[in-house]
Order: C-alpha cells, then sequence, then structure tokens
C-alpha cells in the first residue's frame, strides 16, 4: 500500500513540489491504480523475456560526420534566461 | 458546395480541372474555424496569419490545409502540447512530418488542442479546457487527438495529424465519426514529435475518408535518420491498396473483444460491419488474445514510466515555463526546478510522473517495470500467434460512444479503461485504424478498428476501404454545429 510519505518521498525524486492537498489526493489515486495494476502478478512470467521495444532494431549508429545544426544563437532564442552565450540557473554550488 | 467539407483527394480533382484553387480552399476552412471553433474549441491557436504557413506555393502537388496536434514541432510555431510548462515555446525546427508535408506542399490551418503531453482519452485535461464533440457539444471528442478529430470531423479543416501511444489517434477518430490510423511502430517519424512513451508513441493521420488517409500516410511516411527507432523500409504507395477486394481475406474476431463492458450498440454495429465484410467475400473466424484483459495494467507502468523520464527535460532551464520561488526551500536550483515543474504540469501529468517515477524507483523496478515488459511479450506473441492464420484483426475501437464532458474526470482508472481496445496494438507495435461504422440511437458515431501485422497498412487500408464502399456513414455530417 502506497503512504503519504512514499508520495512525498516520490514527489522529490520526481522533482515536483506538492501541496498537502496534492499529495493527499495522489496517495488515494496512486494506491487505487496500483491496486488495478496487481493483476499482472497472477500471471507467471518465468522464462519471458522482457520485451522494450517493439521492432529488432538494435544499435544504430550514423557515420561519424558532423552536419549542420542548430547555431548557439538558436538554441538560446527560446531560453528562459541567458547570460553570455549560455542558460542562466540559479546558484548551483554553495 | 462548401469547399471546407470536402475530402483532400476531391479538393486535387477540382483544382487539377482548374475548378478551385489552393487559396480559395484555405479561406473556406479559416471561415469554418471562425464560426465554428468558439462552440468546438478544437484548436489551442491557429496560424492563418502567418503567410510561410498558410499560403501554397504555385504547382504544389498537395496544397492541403492541414491541422497539426500541439505536440508536433513547426518552426517557430508555438507549441505547447497543451500544457503550461511550454507556454511561448516556439521550436527552431521542423518535425520530420511537417518537412515532408511542407515539401508536398501543404499549407497549415493550426494546432489542435490535446490533453496535456497526450495523458488522457478526452482532451479535459488541457491547460485550455476541453474541445467538444462536434456531434453533441456535451460530450467529449475522445483523445488524446481530440482537437485534430473534432476539427476534421467539423469540417474546420481538410485533415489532421494526430499522435497514438495507446490509442489517441483511433479513440477521437471513432468518437467523432472518422478515420484515424496509427501506422506501424517505426514507419512514420517520430523526429519533432515531443515525446510521451518513446517505445509506443506513432504520429498518423486523421482524415475523412479512407482514401485520404491512405494519401497522407504516403506523404508521412519514410526512413528518417533522425529517428534510431525509424525503419529503413520501402513506402508502397498505399493509394494503390484501394482495391476494393477482399475476398479470401482472413479476418480474425477476438473474443476477449466482446465482453462484458462492451456497450450493446457499438457490439450490434460490429457485428453488421462483419456482415458487411462477409457480403463482399472476407471470411471470419474467432479467435483469442488471452493476454489482453491485461493490457492496460501493462501500458500504464510502461508508459508512464517512459513519460516520467521523457518529461525530465521540462525543468525551467532550456525552454518554457521558469518559476523562480522567492523563499528558499532546499536550494535555488533544485527550488526552481520544483516549483517549475508543479505549476507547469496539470493533475493528470504529475498523477503520471508520480507513477512512472514510483514504479522506476529502487525496490519497486522488478515486481513492476521488469514484470510489465514480460507481460509485454505475452501480449504481443498473442498477436503473432492470430497472425499466422488471420490477415486481420477486427473490432469495436472502443467500449462505448462519447461520454459527457466530466463523466470520467474524478476517476483516472475508468478514464484509463476507455482504451482498452486500443492499448494493446501499441505495446504489439503493430498498425491499426478506426472508421465509422454506425451511429448510437443518441446520434452519436462508433468506430471499428482493424489491426494488421507489422507493415501491414495495405491490407488493413484494403479492408477499410472496401468497407467505406459499401457503407456512407462517413458521409454524414457532423450535426451539433
Amino acid at each position: 500500500m502506497i503512504t503519504k510519505k512514499d508520495v512525498e518521498y516520490i514527489a522529490g525524486l520526481a522533482r515536483i513540489h506538492l501541496t498537502e492537498v496534492e499529495i493527499e489526493k495522489l496517495t488515494t489515486n496512486l494506491g487505487g491504480i496500483l491496486g488495478y495494476v496487481e493483476q499482472l502478478k497472477k500471471l507467471d512470467v518465468t522464462n519471458v523475456e522482457p520485451t522494450s521495444h517493439a521492432l529488432p532494431v538494435q544499435n544504430v549508429f550514423r557515420p561519424d560526420i558532423v552536419k549542420p545544426s542548430l547555431t548557439q544563437d538558436e538554441a538560446l532564442r527560446i531560453a528562459p534566461q541567458k547570460h553570455d552565450g549560455a542558460f542562466k540557473v540559479p546558484q548551483v554550488i554553495e | 458546395m462548401n469547399l471546407n467539407e470536402l475530402t483532400a483527394h476531391e479538393i486535387l480533382d477540382l483544382i487539377k480541372d482548374g475548378k478551385t484553387n489552393p487559396a480559395d480552399v484555405y479561406l473556406s476552412v479559416v471561415n469554418a474555424v471562425k464560426e465554428k471553433d468558439p462552440h468546438v474549441k478544437a484548436y489551442v491557436r491557429t496560424c492563418h496569419d502567418n503567410p510561410d504557413l498558410a499560403s501554397a506555393k504555385t504547382n504544389a502537388a498537395f496544397p492541403i490545409p492541414t491541422t497539426n496536434k500541439d505536440n508536433i514541432c513547426i518552426n517557430g510555431n508555438e507549441t505547447t502540447c497543451s500544457s503550461k510548462i511550454l507556454t511561448g515555446f516556439k521550436p527552431p525546427y521542423d518535425a520530420t512530418v511537417i518537412k515532408k508535408l511542407k515539401s508536398a506542399g501543404a499549407t497549415f490551418v493550426g494546432n489542435a488542442n490535446m490533453d496535456e503531453f497526450a495523458f488522457g482519452s478526452s482532451t479535459e485535461n488541457s491547460c485550455f479546457g476541453p474541445s467538444r464533440n462536434p456531434w453533441n457539444l456535451n460530450c467529449v471528442p475522445g483523445g488524446s487527438s481530440g482537437g485534430s478529430a473534432a476539427a476534421v470531423a467539423s469540417h474546420q479543416t481538410i485533415w489532421a495529424l494526430g499522435s497514438d501511444t495507446g490509442g489517441s489517434i483511433r479513440q477521437p477518430a471513432s468518437f467523432c465519426g472518422v478515420v484515424g490510423v496509427k501506422p506501424t511502430y517505426g514507419r512514420v517519424s517520430r523526429y519533432g514529435l515531443i515525446a510521451f512513451a518513446s517505445s509506443l508513441d506513432q504520429i498518423g493521420p486523421i482524415t475523412k475518408d479512407v482514401t485520404d488517409a491512405a494519401l497522407l500516410l504516403n506523404i508521412i511516411s519514410g526512413y528518417d535518420e533522425m529517428d534510431s527507432t525509424s525503419i529503413n523500409r520501402p513506402v508502397p504507395d498505399y493509394t494503390k491498396a484501394l482495391t476494393g477486394d477482399v475476398k479470401g481475406l482472413r479476418i480474425g474476431i477476438p473474443k476477449e473483444f466482446f465482453i462484458k463492458g462492451l456497450d450493446p450498440e457499438v457490439k450490434k454495429s460490429i457485428e453488421d460491419a462483419i456482415e458487411v465484410l462477409k457480403g463482399k467475400g472476407a471470411t471470419f473466424k474467432e479467435v483469442s488474445l488471452p493476454h489482453s484483459e491485461y493490457s492496460v495494467a501493462t501500458y500504464y507502468i510502461l508508459a508512464t514510466a517512459e513519460a516520467s523520464s521523457n518529461l525530465a527535460r521540462f525543468d525551467g532551464v532550456r525552454f518554457g515555463l521558469r518559476k523562480q520561488p522567492n523563499t528558499l526551500r532546499k536550494s535555488p536550483i533544485v527550488d526552481m526546478f520544483e516549483e517549475t515543474r508543479d505549476i507547469g504540469f496539470g493533475p493528470e501529468t504529475k498523477r503520471r510522473i508520480m507513477l512512472g517515477t514510483y514504479s522506476l524507483s529502487s525496490g519497486y523496478y522488478d515486481a513492476y517495470y521488469l514484470r510489465a515488459q514480460k507481460v509485454r511479450t505475452l501480449i504481443k506473441s498473442d498477436f503473432d500467434k492470430v497472425f499466422t492464420e488471420c490477415d486481420a484483426i477486427l473490432g469495436p475501437t472502443a467500449p462505448t460512444t462519447a461520454f459527457k464532458i466530466g463523466e470520467k474526470s474524478d476517476d483516472p482508472l475508468s478514464m484509463y479503461l476507455s482504451d482498452i481496445y486500443t492499448i494493446a496494438v501499441n505495446l504489439a507495435g503493430i498498425p491499426a485504424m478506426s472508421l465509422p461504422c454506425g451511429f448510437s440511437k443518441a446520434g452519436l458515431p462508433i468506430g471499428l478498428q482493424i489491426i494488421c501485422k507489422n507493415f501491414g497498412e495495405e491490407t488493413m487500408l484494403r479492408i477499410a476501404h472496401a468497407y467505406e464502399q459499401a457503407t456512407d456513414w462517413h458521409k454524414r455530417k457532423a450535426s451539433a454545429v
């Protein structure tokens, strides 16, 4: 059973600041959905390989040739904040 | 004659005969949007004042007004996935499907409403509010490509793009009485489609008839080195598959699709459709997809896990919204991430990110994520088995017709179950489509789903076209606008 404390911990991992009301509601919602998902435990999956991708495509590489891509200006045009040709973020290191 | 009410192939014929021109067609669509969209709310943004997107080049092969879903990037054109967190986001590049449409000569009408990040089955999870069903404005148009389907059904466009991760093209097509195709995974490039669940997402056409679906699929399909999951395989001319001949085709009817929860009116329409195709020489047999009852549970583990990872990029650093709180809680940068994501994401998006993060978190990975991946293998093998003895599978697209706005919005699980017939297809990667096959007594459209094996689009479209030729459901006009 998922608890309020679990929800707070997951919210931290997911980097979402939730209000008290949201935490309450999500605890109920997620509990319901996880209860529904429990049915997967009825199936015997020993010796079944997991599928991560529907079609057998693996190790897709392209030749290591430089091609035109976004310029620094184009990439920064949509930045919420920029400084000196870089994305500006709040202080990271104390 | 209202040009906006025509199909693309009808318009192309008229242009060829000199009876109309691309500018008049575009204008008739713009006028329809002005008249009808205040009621339907299919669009979140129009682009008819942008000459680069609105005017057709001379002698373009396909100068067709096209509606884009709000999660597909058009260079310089605001694209938000109907989410606050992407407010003001103007992609600096074109998605591959857009590049292909531009070189075919298409024009663009605007971006259609959707459930935020394609999380939903009704468009009610849009930060712009719900779109409405053109057959009954109190009903949802389905989702997540509900705006695209509503725009096509109310003739506020000629055709539209949608994206389908668990039914997001087919279910709204069914609810709105139009044609919607989810191509084989890898058939259409996902480059420039803002990712929801990368192993399931696929872009596809939403159109007024099957011929238009084939035409639009011709334009957008093909290998793309910008999408490492795109398949390098020649694209046939899909219109050549529309021969009308289904004689001898073996079609499977999964018994699991006809259990409780299926609306009797929907069931009756599907049974009638089977009779129509029998009359054209197709043969039918009952088949079994024994693991299909587990597909919704499997999907909600895998799709949310992928989504939680894909949506990590929305953190206020490089694009979209940024919120810097005034008071310090954890650290300036973490507070910025957490506040931005709190005010930027709506409730369903938070729910899915949380569920996905939970199932991927330490201690739960094996029990949820890995187990769901194994069940995905079982679901896929069910289809493989059926396709050794059948050319196609046929059934309903959705268990009911369009439901009322607000009816399921407080109950995420009952909303998820409206995708029960469409979800397994995405898990298996195979193509499927929905086309109109009747109406309920209340006047709401019913959709017929056709499912084929990988790269079986030609067979699928042939069956759909043969059915369409024998019926006139696709010619009815939405009655509420």
